[in-house]
């Protein structure tokens, strides 16, 4: 694939050159980086351009409900050892965007895309990727997206006549029924800390049974847990040969260790070894703001990200331990989700004995959460009055989507 | 009450707790224990027996195919009926209330059998999903505050003659059925399509389910601070225009 070279057509040309003409105006007027609106011009005046601009690539698809924008960062990094990369690194996952960032990506080798959930299959269709990296699958933002077991099951469809490798979560169920569709899946014990979508078996709707904190399987069907050749252990990879490499992040906690998992199985179908990507992963410090730590008000200020209940719960193991003190920020925005009740499937517990700051649009929300977690804590209007009352120390602060973005503005970063 | 306590029955976690319904549990077993009572919770998977001696039994919402499944593991386990019949309190929500219906629209779009506890029939709408925040007025005999929750449903539930309506709604859809009624109560079962959770939003209800559990009118007061603050702003939330 990366050596069929093909020229873009006339009609292809026009539609990137209309595409970035369109983001610039979208620049210009202060609307973020354009890279959206840019690329639905550009899918306007050539619906089949993605195709076109994936032509030359090697290209690998990552999607997951947690980590796909941290994880096509560090394959990203990875495959750089093998050749230049073109990538959404911004994070904007649909068709448009893809189409976008991909129009930057003619000297490339590898495109290393990440993909809504929804868009997976369709994605896939145009671009014909070599490798499909799917992490897990839990709820979120329960108003608007289609329900869990719905979305694997769109997976499971379109990957079974996909030729792409599938490197997939061997510890998420969901996922595992999403992938098994493939005649080629390499499986990666990535581990899932998130179990509550899963206890239903998504091939048979059994009681799925869990004997140990690694093995499942279905207590009708017997749909279990495939054996993986890919093992996060200790904070190292074991690579299919069984020998360990090292994790080294500056990115925290235990799920960054899957998703470096993940992308070190993935450079290696490109013939990258395990030492060389994971040593090129170290140095991505931050994510789109995520993991940054910012210095506002006198303050050290952790920034991180959690959408939903899996992401919470990832973030809580891997915050500095009591009493280092905890700001949180919940919005229901359009991109949020405008239902709360997620809160109510996080467990807050988890924050007993810290100094707890909660602000943003529905902090009486988490208020009562809280107060029913038995949890110590002050609401406050604003970020400002919020970080006076907390005591010393670098602060957590885990805020939803647009409550993210918000603290971001604030603190300048 | 059973003598060791209250005894909380969560129904089938692994197929009904789609939407933060967990919160109606944790909502009861907080407030209890704030009077002062010892609480026994129970959650009970899909594969295991209902046990017949609890007090409250909360039911939550799911999807679809979920829902099926707990239709037919429930009539076929029969525990919840038993449970009825010894007085036990049924409070439950979105699919849990179809569930406890007498039929309701499958996965499949097939009508199912529900377990007959509440004189309720849904149906699947046709129309756009119904979701945001309600406002309603809950039942005068039930003597409550104002009802607030969150809906996100397709569902159309008719009331038959032996239930009532939990609420009358003032904006939002509650039972779709153009009505303007909302869940459905008869005795000790209650059903409902809010969310929110509905007990977190409205904390008079899970005082309710306990008062009739231990058969009393009233309960010692709790700190209700942070509750008010959030009815409060729901409720003017749902009456600003949008
Ligand atoms: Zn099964």
């Amino acid at each position: 694939m990366a050596d069929s070279t093909q020229p873009l057509s006339a009609r292809a040309k026009f539609a990137v050159t209309a595409g970035k003409a369109a983001a610039a105006v979208s620049r210009a007027a202060g609307r973020g980086s354009g890279s959206v609106i840019g690329g639905k011009v550009a899918l306007r005046v050539d619906p089949e351009l993605l195709a076109r601009l994936a032509g030359h690539l090697d290209v690998v698809l990552v999607s997951a409900t947690n980590g796909k924008t941290t994880t096509t960062r560090l394959i990203a990094e990875a495959l750089r050892a093998g050749g230049p990369v073109v990538s959404n690194a911004l994070g904007a996952n649909m068709p448009a965007g893809i189409t976008s960032a991909l129009s930057g990506g003619a000297e490339a080798r590898y495109g290393v895309i990440e993909v809504d959930e929804k868009y997976l299959t369709t994605v896939a269709e145009d671009v014909h990727p070599k490798i499909v990296a799917l992490l897990n699958l839990s709820r979120d933002q329960l108003d608007r997206a289609a329900e869990t077991r719905m979305l694997a099951e769109r997976w499971r469809e379109g990957l079974q006549d996909s030729k792409a490798t599938v490197v997939a979560n061997a510890d998420d169920p969901l996922v595992v029924w999403a992938a098994s569709s493939s005649a080629n899946v390499v499986w990666v014990a990535a581990g899932q800390e998130w179990k509550d979508d899963a206890w239903s078996c998504p091939a048979c709707g059994g009681v799925m049974h869990r004997p140990d904190d690694t093995h499942w399987a279905c207590g009708e069907c017997g749909f279990g847990r495939p054996a993986p050749t890919w093992v996060l252990s200790h904070g190292q990879v074991i690579d299919p040969h069984g020998s360990a490499w090292p994790i080294r992040l500056q990115l925290p906690g235990r799920a960054n260790q899957a998703n470096a998992t993940t992308a070190a199985a993935v450079a290696a179908t490109f013939g990258i070894h395990p030492q060389v990507a994971l040593q090129r992963m170290e140095s991505v410090a931050a994510v789109a703001g995520r993991y940054d730590v910012v210095s506002y008000q006198g303050r050290d200020i952790r920034l991180l990200l959690a959408k939903n209940p899996a992401g919470w719960l990832e973030t809580f193991s891997l915050i500095d331990p009591a009493p280092a003190p905890v700001l949180l920020s919940v919005n229901a925005r359009g991109a949020d989700g405008t239902d709360t009740s997620w809160l109510w499937d996080v467990d807050y517990t988890r924050l007993a004995g810290r100094p707890v700051a909660v602000i943003g649009d529905r902090r009486l929300d988490l208020a009562v959460r809280l107060e029913v977690a038995n949890v110590d804590f002050g609401v406050y209007d604003t970020l400002d009055q919020a970080i006076a009352q907390l005591p010393a120390g670098r602060i957590e602060a885990i805020a939803n989507y647009t409550a993210f973005q918000d603290l971001r503005r604030i603190v300048g970063n | 009450m059973s003598t060791s306590g209250l005894r909380l029955v969560w129904v089938y976690p692994d197929l009904l707790s789609t939407y933060g319904d967990q919160g109606n549990v944790l909502v009861v077993e907080r407030r209890a224990q704030q009077r002062g009572l010892r609480v026994e919770r129970v959650d009970v998977r899909s594969d295991q027996p209902l046990p017949t001696s609890g007090d409250i039994y909360l039911i939550g919402g799911g999807e679809d195919r979920p829902q099926r499944l707990a239709a037919e593991r429930l009539l076929r386990d029969g525990g919840l009926t038993r449970a009825v019949e010894n007085g036990a309190i049924i409070f439950s929500v979105c699919a849990g209330y179809q569930i406890i219906g007498h039929e309701f629209i499958n996965d499949l779009g097939e009508r199912q059998q529900g377990l007959g506890l509440l004189d309720v029939i849904s149906e699947r709408g046709t129309g756009a999903r119904c979701v945001g925040d309600v406002l309603g007025d809950i039942d005068p005999q039930l003597g409550l505050p104002q009802l607030t929750g969150f809906e996100n449903h397709q569902g159309i539930t008719r009331i038959g003659p032996a239930a009532r309506p939990l609420a009358q709604v003032r904006l939002g859809n509650g039972n779709g059925t153009g009505d303007g009624t909302e869940g459905a109560w008869n005795g000790t079962v209650f059903g409902t399509y809010m969310h929110g959770p509905v007990l977190a939003r409205n904390p008079q209800i899970a005082d309710l389910l306990v008062k009739l559990t231990l058969d009393v009118n009233a309960l010692p007061p709790v700190d209700d601070r942070w509750y008010e603050a959030l009815r409060t702003e729901r409720i003017a939330a749902a009456t600003a225009p949008a």
